[in-house]
């Protein structure tokens, strides 16, 4: 699906990446997590909204989220989702990782030919 | 940590899987309507934000999936999912499941049971504690097949070995006569060294061991029973340890009973076994203490726990090349060789174990190409099935991993059956062929059968659903919902094809090999085996001490006697005395020199011949044709001087072009000189397949039982046999010729009463049982893969029923027809013929060792096995040739 709009289709195996860094600013439920990735990353990023789903699973299992039953804002039973200390290191671990990549790479792609 | 994790978390989901599955539905739904009431907010209306919403989110069912792939619920969970579909399935086509599961169990059963010898004989250990010390000691002469020990030379290996925590002697079979336990009745005796059951590590039931003080010249006489026997003549008394028995008029006081399942065989000890184990230390015998001329024993050592075989060797060889240098007159050529007792009992029987191995596994394979062949054409009928499953998201694995649990739950039913199967038809075969098969007891169910089961039948069901499975779960979708199940394409063909070219090489590499033995077995019945052993009978006869302990001379009376005693039986046309050496039986060898040549300095220097003691009839009775000369007669007796009459190897290898009439020849330690009287023919001593190339000790000479040396003559008396040629059949003389012995002393007993022809079959045995196998398993194979190529070949006819009906219409006649449909089949079978011939001509010199007189790759077999293979496919191909000849065009193209 080419993004429309000027959004980006989000790399493999950063959405992760993407859902741990919206649940680390509080927790949330699934479609919550949508909402704030749109939010955080102003719109800009495409996600298919099922996929989130056994991402979340994926995470909990690996214990870097916990979930648990609340109620959502408007009264609804809904199941939320927070960062564990694992969770939260493997995000600090992550970020760190990403700026270093898109630091090489800007600066790869920064790069002038030499004067000869 | 992250697996305990894992694992809790897989066990609380699988605890509450219900739950989970209606939260995670809870989950994706609530997702749904946020964001529908979302874009409701924004303008939308409700049903159009509905839609939306399902779009955005993508596919519903696909996602959970995932999340249950996520959950780690999924591997099990769509496991059984699947095999409850498979169960279905298979319950729908209760035709299709019903072959495929007697194949598979036919299969999978000859496999077991295979595997369940070769896992009783050649895998397991021997029933003894620490089986791998146990070896077998004995002598590597390199001029003779003989590997005997003299008793001298084992007891200075006892003393100088650094090698065995102990070493025990044993002597081949003999037998007595036990008196006043009822009708005096031949019993086996084995002598043994007194540690012989603590060195294999069994220990008696009841009462103790034979002492050391029992095993010794003089030495108090003591017996040890066998179980069976034990039970048999004394009913298992508990009392009877300290009685005597009366073996040969010597009373033995029984010390001790050896547990029923107690068995030692090994190659050169015969696999009946004995009734009675006596002390060898106390055998009178005096050639017992001569290293030169000895009766012969077996050794049978327990290595040091931390002695290995190699070592043993080494230590042995060291052994030898003392008794070298200590009697050169006797030791000097001796090596001795050192075998672990299992390579030694089963080394015969292992080439023809791991052909049948490898021939029921190929029948296997057929099987399963049969069932992947029905499978595959199964599948085409259900490609709409899964094109609608690939349609609606399942993933290629997932399709694949659907069809694999069907085909493993067929092979799994399969196996079971194919158990039973097993179970029933070893047990079956064993009952039939007791003597064939050393260590035929170990042979059961085990374990490790039920595991090879298991593995065989996975493999199996992995094997012939996999190609099916991969061929089915890559449809093309757009065509396969399109055409409307009317699958089947060129490629479908060709892994057919292929199936079937596998199948038919297969086959034709069974076959072959079927083909060899057949023709190794037919050539040895049909070789002679230098005598006509059709109505001849052998026995021995046990003579009670009166007549045993007489001098010579009352010996040979007795002998004369009794042999026209049985003479004088109605229909007995002719009787010999038989001793020393015995067609296909015991060997006895003599070295010699010519007279005239100057004695040979060493005994290696010393030719030796195989040495017949016989009667004047023997001639007669084996019908052994008389080439030059005489032979012997009656008045060839101990008056007369001594004769003998050779065999043409013996004329040929020592006389060359000279005539052997009228020559002497000295025979080392027993005859000063005997005179060549005549020649007659070979016989084969080591049975029909003896091979000329390894047996040196092929001269053969005749002596006249009534000229052997008086000491001999009482010594030789434990051993005498008689042959008879009888008229009709030669086993119905049992009962007639022991009532005559009854007439001659009421005390001799008959024994070991078998006829010739039985000998001779005996000694084909193991030949012939793997023949009869190989046999079957080829017309198994032969039977499955002509159900296969007719299978395939009905299934590409009626796919191209609407073709054959176009061309109809078209004006081709009904034989092009027939042409084709048969051509397609005919050039399948013949590449599968041309590839299994390359594959044949490769594979059965592995089983080279078992063929004889007929080279690995025989043309004649070749070229049976091509005929028939072709032939029987063609037949196979023809029907559903001949079916699609008379279809109806009208019929044919209405269907489309």
């Amino acid at each position: 699906m080419p993004g429309a709009h000027g959004q980006a289709q989000i790399l493999p195996g950063t959405l992760d990446l993407l859902i741990l860094k919206a649940v680390s600013l509080g927790p949330l439920h699934g479609y919550g997590v949508l909402l704030r990735i749109e939010q955080i990353s102003g719109r800009a990023l495409l996600i298919e909204q099922g996929a989130l789903y056994p991402a979340l699973f994926r995470l909990v299992r690996q214990g870097l989220l916990k979930a648990s039953w609340g109620t959502s804002d408007n009264n609804r039973r809904a199941k939320f989702y927070e960062l564990t200390a694992a969770g939260r290191r493997r995000l600090r671990e992550e970020e760190a990782g990403w700026n270093r990549l898109v630091a090489a790479i800007a600066s790869a792609l920064g790069a002038q030919p030499e004067e000869t | 940590m992250k697996l305990i994790t894992s694992l809790r978390s897989l066990a609380s989901t699988l605890l509450h899987r219900a739950h989970v599955e209606r939260e995670m539905d809870e989950e994706l739904r609530s997702h749904l309507r946020e964001r529908a009431e979302d874009l409701e907010r924004r303008g939308l209306s409700r049903a159009e934000a509905e839609r939306r919403a399902r779009i955005e989110f993508g596919g519903y069912q696909k996602f959970k999936e995932q999340c249950r792939e996520a959950l780690g619920t999924h591997f099990l969970d769509t496991m059984l999912q699947d095999l409850r579909y498979g169960l279905r399935m298979l319950r729908k086509s209760p035709g299709f499941t019903a072959v495929a599961i007697l194949t598979l169990a036919l299969g999978i059963g000859a496999n077991t049971a295979i595997f369940s010898v070769v896992n009783g004989v050649l895998l397991n250990p021997l029933p003894y504690p620490e089986p791998d010390q146990l070896v077998t000691v004995c002598n590597g002469t390199a001029s003779s097949l003989e590997t005997w020990l003299a008793y001298p030379d084992f007891l200075d290996m006892v003393r100088d070995n650094h090698s065995f925590s102990s070493l025990a002697a044993y002597e081949s079979l003999v037998s007595a006569n036990l008196l006043g336990q009822g009708e005096a009745e031949r019993v086996s005796v084995t002598e043994v060294s007194s540690n012989f059951f603590s060195t294999l590590g069994v220990s008696p039931i009841l009462g103790r061991n034979l002492s050391s003080a029992e095993n010794q010249l003089n030495g108090p006489p003591a017996v040890m029973l066998s179980g069976g026997f034990w039970k048999r003549k004394f009913g298992g008394s508990p009392g009877i340890v300290g009685k005597a028995i009366d073996l040969d008029g010597t009373d033995y006081t029984v010390v001790g009973v050896l547990p029923e399942n107690f068995y030692f065989c090994c190659e050169n000890i015969s696999f009946r076994l004995s009734d009675v184990y006596i002390p060898i230390g106390a055998d009178k015998n005096p050639w017992m203490q001569d290293r030169k001329y000895h009766p012969g024993i077996y050794a049978v050592g327990r290595l040091k726990p931390d002695i290995t075989v190699a070592e043993a060797r080494a230590d042995m060889d060291g052994m030898a090349h003392n008794l070298a240098v200590a009697y050169p007159a006797t030791d000097s050529e001796n090596s001795i060789r050192v075998t672990p007792v299992k390579e030694e009992m089963v080394q015969n029987i292992r080439p023809f174990l791991l052909v049948l191995l490898a021939a029921v596994g190929f029948v296997l394979l057929i099987a399963c190409v049969n069932i992947a062949n029905l499978l595959l054409a199964r599948s085409a009928g259900r490609a709409r099935e899964f094109g609608i499953r690939a349609a609606l998201g399942a993933s290629q694995g997932r399709i694949i991993r659907q069809l694999l649990a069907e085909s493993v739950l067929l092979a799994m039913a399969g196996g079971v059956l194919g158990l039973l199967l097993a179970s029933w038809g070893t047990r079956a075969a064993l009952a039939v062929l007791p003597s064939t098969l050393p260590r035929a007891n170990d042979v059961h169910v085990d374990l490790s059968v039920l595991i090879f089961t298991l593995a065989v039948s996975l493999l199996a069901g992995v094997l012939f659903g996999l190609a099916p499975a991969l061929k089915t779960s890559q449809p093309d979708l757009h065509e396969t919902l399109k055409e409307g199940g009317r699958g089947g394409s060129g490629a479908r063909y060709r892994t057919q094809g292929a199936f079937v070219v596998v199948e038919m090489a297969l086959t034709v590499v069974l076959l072959v090999g079927a083909g060899l033995s057949i023709r190794t077995l037919v050539g040895l019945w049909s070789a002679s085996p230098g005598f006509d052993p059709h109505h001849v009978l052998s026995f021995n006869v046990g003579f009670p001490p009166a007549i045993a302990g007489g001098d010579a001379t009352e010996i040979r009376a007795s002998f004369r006697q009794l042999t026209e005693r049985i003479a004088a039986v109605p229909g007995v046309q002719s009787v010999s005395l038989t001793n020393a050496a015995f067609p296909m039986g015991d060997r006895y060898n003599l070295k010699f020199w010519i007279d005239g040549q100057p004695k040979p300095a060493t005994d290696s220097g010393m030719p030796t011949s195989l040495w017949y003691l016989v009667g004047p009839e023997y001639l007669k009775v084996m019908k052994i044709p008389l080439v030059q000369g005489r032979f012997l007669t009656a008045q060839d007796d101990a008056n007369a001087p001594g004769v003998c009459v050779i065999d043409e190897d013996f004329a040929r290898q020592h006389f060359g072009k000279q005539d052997p009439i009228g020559k002497r020849v000295h025979f080392d330690l027993v005859y000063q000189q005997l005179e060549i009287v005549g020649v007659v023919g070979h016989i084969k001593q080591y049975g029909l397949d003896e091979n000329l190339a390894h047996t040196r000790a092929q001269a053969q000479f005749y002596a006249s039982a009534l000229q052997l040396p008086d000491d001999l003559t009482k010594a030789f008396v434990p051993f005498t046999g008689y042959l008879i040629r009888t008229q009709g059949s030669a086993e119905a003389f049992a009962g007639s010729i022991r009532e005559a012995l009854r007439g001659f002393n009421s005390k001799a007993v008959m024994f070991h009463t078998e006829t010739m022809d039985n000998v001779i079959a005996r000694s084909l045995a193991a030949r012939r049982f793997a023949m009869i196998l190989l046999a079957v398993f080829a017309v198994l194979a032969l039977a499955l893969s002509s159900i296969g190529i007719y299978g395939v070949i009905s299934y590409v006819a009626g796919q191209r029923r609407n073709e054959i009906g176009i061309r109809i219409t078209l004006g081709a006649q009904r034989s092009d027809i027939l042409k084709i449909i048969l051509g397609h089949g005919a050039r399948l079978s013949l590449v599968g013929v041309a590839v299994g011939l390359v594959a044949a001509a490769g594979l059965t010199r592995l089983m080279k060792t078992i063929l004889f007189g007929v080279n690995a790759t025989d043309p004649l077999t070749f070229a049976v096995v091509v005929m028939v293979l072709t032939v029987v496919a063609l037949v196979a191909c023809y029907i559903p040739a001949r079916r699609a000849m008379k279809v109806d065009p009208l019929v044919a193209l209405k269907y489309e």
